[in-house]
């Protein structure tokens, strides 16, 4: 179940954000950024504000938001687990790590656990070729993943 | 006949003056630095494919279908995103480079409908001819994977799949045939400068999406075609050609709207117009459009359309329908009748902004020739007429003194009471590209236009003035230079008078007139205007653009001339880049004001007294003509209501409508024994007209008309007239039927006469016309060419003339009855009084004219957003429903006069420019309160309306 709640405010607390960063060379992203740390996904609402403060169309800032999967467009679960899928991890059995998080979480990429515990998400590449195949959970990196460290890492991000 | 051929070259021209030469499958070529290899190729004769580019817009290189080998360099680099360097060696096909353009093919068609034979862009779908181009057999990948074509798969739901959408009027957009190239993406931003369009996700995902995931008609899209056009596949079309198909052939005509004269394609199927495409070539436009243009053509086949002449004896009467003879011969006699009983003076006539020069020119001939006097006045009277007499008193010629092109030099723009994105949206386009190119932005205006701040482009001043303060803030910007030091001396000297100018200097220098004395009754921060003085002063090449919003003030001729000052303290004169631009409101204003429609003025601004003119005419026309200015429109109203003024020809003007003190005109009509008009549609003077001659569109006749830069563009009949005749023909069997031995078989003869008469025109015919593809005026032995620019060496009259601007209010003034101030303006989807774009689909933007108020006026009258409110002023009431917005400042409420029904000029009152009589519009001191629907008048005034609308059928002859 994903819990959405009433955002408060929300045309007042992008305000201050854009505000707080306009300054910066090309402050879209890392208005964006900020954003979804402030709210843990880019509301649509935030869109018009952001276009008029930056003096951008919506149809620009709504390009960008869904340019990026790293934006998420709903609230994600608690935790966010990201699995590897790009080519080593994929050589080094990404896939089968993949199913097998999937049979233990019992949700598909791009979905979360009816609790709200987890989200899942594939991800291209963290840069750990080298310890392939790899998983991000909540921006924390895990390599060599194998059996036991894959019931590990799901039983983290069940808590 | 045909499709009249357009090449895409696929990327923009270059400017650069330096000269390349390299080689191009074995040909040699030579282009100017910059040119990319595609458009270098494709200048000599060899097409490269290509799907993403196209010359309106930047190359992109995203299609991978224009690569090309070039000797000595790695890879198969885009020809569009590669320029071409001296001396290179590029084959454009080559067996690596075919098989490269076959697999991107491949993938193209593997997620594309293959419904080419029903779609509707069969016959001009640039993906079809590239299929074609590179030989695609086969699609090794099949059709089953993963698409966006087929909205069922396998008895489920294709979620990559999106439904038509059919939201615009007049295109729809369909994702399915998308190959996401981009084009209408990159036009929207780059040619119309709306940025509405984006695609959206990423990869395979990728999807064009009008805003955020919107459909056209909620997103930003302001629906100026550009994206359609740009389009190679049936992805974006016009509704009306999956309605008709592919035309067959085009004729190039001028847009019957605004005053920027955007050429056109009228694209054909026999006498079925199938669609208006912005010409490329057009010099006005340079390929671009607005939604009237480009589509509200709708009118002139609704069915409102009058097409048989009518009369009747009392205008409470139904409607007769006659017979041309009958009408002709009832209005001749009834003018006669009105001169005999009355005496010569008690007939005139209006000239129309709307037709062509050709039939302005008659419609004058015939006031002057066959009634025998100059009650002649035109449409200009209520809008730039200030324009001409400033102008004219200042520089020596009443017209801008720039092309449309000027801007794309301009370092600094000036907007004074001018809204161009709305009003003269394809110049207000030009300039937006100019502004995202660096240029700054002055707007001076009450209220916050798009140009104020829109995507990527922001004013670096606005001045929001209160209406009726333009003269105090004109003078008080050239305050600022005079005493700053910042103007241009070398200039004045040589091109002014220089004690004129010490005389000017000295007056605007004074205390009374800087920024700090004036911030009381203009509300404008005098730093901000410090600050915009400097910048203009200052910044590089100085452009002003205005519009109605300069004119249509008791002080509009003023205001003009302060313009002009500033011009000429700064000079900025006589240059690409700067100059004085009057943004004129009618397609053919400019020429109706050059074609002798005013009461003092034969053809060419020369004064009735002129000895020497009238003598040419004489000498022409084989008539003696009257050496006395006859009256202006307001007096002929004012004579009518006096009862020395009986009959009047109104040629395709809606005065009922359009001009102040709505009252009084009908009071004026109402007292006239004949009322002739002459229009497409029972208009609402015509509730007031004893005869109806039904007129012909810009598409049924032959002629030209003269836009804001005096341009001088073919309009060309593509259809038979509905009603039987062009305007310029029901005219010449009107002065037949009065007795006037005229004989015109076609315009261009009409034409002659005015080459023959008219200095200015000397060189203009037609076959001219055809072969430069349009001039400017003056065109004449001095400037075969045309002027583009003018003033360039000296000032048309010899020394520029600075004149002295005193600030003096309007008498119009708010009180504690009417506390708040009314101006008035237009909105991009509709034309002034809206009898032609309320006839078409342009109605879903805007069907109703909505009243502005600030928050704060609103909230103290207990007015919410879309309450009825009435609206009164001393002339009179009338209702409509509130817009709540802070584009107006607390004090200031706006509205259009588009839609009938608001009656907005009954609002307005007879005060007007202190030189021409041009009305105060855009000033009246009103009260907003909140009512529960229409008032009184407009109850009445409908019901007239009504009863003065009926026509008894048609009766049959005699069996």
């Amino acid at each position: 179940m994903n819990l959405h709640m009433p955002v408060p405010d929300i045309d007042a607390r992008t305000l201050a954000i854009v505000n707080e960063l306009k300054g910066l060379e090309g402050p879209l992203l890392p208005i964006l950024h900020e954003i979804q740390a402030e709210f843990g996904y880019v509301p649509e609402d935030c869109l018009p504000v952001i276009a008029r403060e930056l003096n951008l169309s919506r149809a620009e800032v709504h390009g960008v938001v869904t340019f990026y999967h790293d934006y998420r467009r709903h609230p994600a679960g608690r935790h966010v687990l990201k699995l590897c899928q790009a080519e080593a991890c994929q050589s080094m059995g990404s896939d089968a790590v993949a199913a097998k998080v999937k049979a233990l979480l019992g949700i598909d990429f791009h979905e979360t656990t009816e609790d709200g515990a987890v989200t899942l998400e594939p991800v291209y590449c963290l840069g750990l070729c080298s310890t392939a195949p790899a998983a991000m959970l909540d921006g924390e990196v895990h390599g060599r993943l194998d059996d036991d460290a894959i019931a590990d890492l799901v039983a983290e991000a069940r808590r | 006949m045909s499709l009249v051929p357009e090449i895409d070259y696929g990327t923009p021209a270059s400017r650069a003056e330096k000269m390349v030469t390299l080689t191009i499958d074995g040909r040699d070529i030579t282009v100017p630095e910059g040119t990319s290899i595609m458009r270098a190729s494709m200048e000599a004769g060899i097409q490269v494919p290509k799907l993403c580019a196209t010359d309106m817009v930047d190359a992109f290189g995203s299609c991978r279908l224009c690569l090309v080998e070039i000797e000595g360099r790695n890879g198969t680099p885009a020809s569009c995103t590669t320029p071409v360097a001296p001396g290179l060696k590029v084959h454009t096909q080559t067996s690596r480079l075919k098989d490269i353009r076959k697999g991107v093919m491949e993938l193209y068609i593997s997620d594309h409908p293959l419904d080419c034979l029903t779609c509707a862009a069969n016959g001009d779908c640039e993906l079809q001819d590239m299929a074609g181009a590179v030989g695609l057999r086969d699609v090794r990948y099949g059709y089953e994977g993963d698409n966006h074509v087929k909205a069922r798969e396998n008895g489920e739901a294709n979620a990559r799949w999106m439904p038509k959408d059919e939201s615009n009027p007049y295109f729809t957009y369909d994702p399915s045939k998308c190959i996401v190239c981009s084009r209408c993406v990159r036009a929207c931003e780059e040619v119309q400068g709306t940025f509405a369009l984006t695609i959206e996700g990423r990869g395979f995902d990728s999807r064009v999406s009008p805003g955020m995931h919107e459909n056209f008609l909620s997103s930003e899209c302001v629906s100026c075609g550009a994206c359609v056009q740009a389009c190679p596949t049936a992805t974006l079309t016009e509704k009306s050609v999956i309605e008709i198909g592919q035309p067959e052939h085009s004729v190039v005509t001028t847009c019957a709207y605004c005053g920027v004269g955007c050429s056109f394609k009228a694209e054909m199927r026999g006498e079925e117009l199938v669609r208006m495409v912005p010409w490329k070539d057009g010099k006005a436009n340079r390929g671009h459009s607005c939604v009237k243009g480009r589509f509200a053509y709708g009118y002139s086949t609704h069915k409102e359309r009058i097409l048989n002449p009518m009369i009747r004896e009392k205008v409470s009467d139904p409607w007769r329908e006659v017979t041309w003879e009958e009408a002709y011969a009832h209005v001749a006699s009834e003018f006669r009748r009105i001169q005999y009983q009355y005496g010569r003076e008690a007939i005139g006539g209006i000239t129309s902004s709307r037709c062509t020069n050709e039939e302005t020119f008659l419609v004058q001939k015939l006031i002057r020739a066959g009634f025998g006097n100059n009650n002649v006045d035109t449409c200009a009277r209520v809008c730039h007429s200030p324009t001409g007499y400033g102008l004219g008193q200042t520089f020596g010629t009443s017209a801008g003194t720039q092309d449309f092109d000027s801007v794309e030099h301009s370092d600094v723009v000036v907007i004074i009471g001018a809204n161009p994105t709305d009003g003269h949206p394809v110049f207000g386009s030009r300039l937006k590209k100019r502004l995202r190119q660096g240029a700054k932005l002055i707007v001076i205006d009450p209220r916050r236009t798009d140009i104020v701040r829109s995507p990527h482009i922001e004013a670096a001043y606005h001045l929001p003035l209160k209406p009726g303060t333009n003269v105090a803030v004109m003078t008080a910007l050239a305050h600022v230079i005079v005493t700053e030091g910042l103007f241009d001396e070398k200039f004045i000297r040589e091109r002014c008078d220089w004690s004129e100018f010490e005389d000017w200097a000295a007056f605007v220098a004074d205390e009374s007139h800087s920024p700090e004395a004036i911030e009381k009754y203009t509300g404008v921060k005098p730093e901000d205007i410090r600050g915009a003085a400097r910048l203009f002063a200052t910044g590089g090449n100085g452009a002003i653009y205005y519009g109605l919003g300069v004119t249509e003030h008791s002080q509009g001729s003023t205001t003009v001339m302060a313009i002009a000052n500033l011009a000429m303290a700064t000079g900025n004169i006589g240059r690409p880049g700067v100059g004085v631009n009057p943004l004129r409101g009618q397609n053919n204003v400019q020429g109706s004001c050059d074609m002798g429609s005013f009461p003092h003025e034969l053809p060419g601004y020369r004064h009735v007294s002129d000895d020497a003119t009238r003598e040419i005419f004489e000498k022409m026309w084989g008539v003696k003509l009257s050496d006395e200015p006859g009256l202006r429109i307001p007096n002929m109203l004012d004579a009518a209501v006096d009862g020395s003024f009986k009959g009047i020809y109104i040629q395709g003007e809606d005065i009922l409508q359009s001009d102040p003190d709505t009252k009084h005109v009908a009071a004026g009509l109402a007292a006239m024994e004949c009322v002739v008009v002459q229009d497409l549609f029972l208009n609402e003077t015509a509730n007031y007209a004893h005869v109806f001659l039904p007129g012909s569109t810009f598409l049924e006749k032959d002629g030209t008309f003269t836009n804001a830069e005096r341009r001088i563009n073919r309009v060309r009949k593509v259809m038979t007239p509905r009603n039987g005749y062009g305007d310029w023909e029901i005219t010449q069997k009107l002065a037949q039927a009065m007795g006037l031995d005229w004989n015109y078989t076609h315009p261009f003869e009409i034409m002659d006469e005015i080459a023959a008469t008219t200095p200015s025109f000397a060189l203009v015919s037609y076959d001219y016309l055809d072969k430069m593809g349009s001039v400017q005026w003056p065109c004449n032995e001095k400037t075969p060419l045309g002027s583009p620019i003018m003033h360039i060496d000296g000032f048309v009259r010899g020394k520029g003339k600075f004149i002295r601007t005193e600030y003096v209010a309007t008498h119009e003034r708010t009180g504690p009855r009417f506390p708040l101030l009314l101006t008035t303006g237009r909105i991009l989807s509709q034309y002034n009084v809206g009898a032609q774009t309320r006839r078409t689909d342009n109605v879903v933007w805007h069907e109703e004219d909505r009243l502005e108020i600030h928050a704060h006026d609103a909230e103290n009258r207990g007015i919410h957003d879309g309450d009825w409110v009435k609206l009164t002023s001393r002339s009179g009431d009338t209702t409509l429903r509130a817009l709540i917005t802070d584009r107006v400042a607390p004090g200031v409420v706006y509205t259009t006069f588009h839609h009938p029904t608001t009656q907005a000029n009954v609002i307005t009152t007879d005060f007007s420019d202190w030189a021409t009589n041009c009305p105060e519009y855009k000033v009246t001191a009103v009260q907003v309160s909140p009512s529960n629907g229409p008032s009184d008048w407009q109850v009445e005034y409908d019901e007239q309306a009504r009863q003065s609308r009926r026509i008894v059928a048609k009766l049959e002859a005699a069996e």
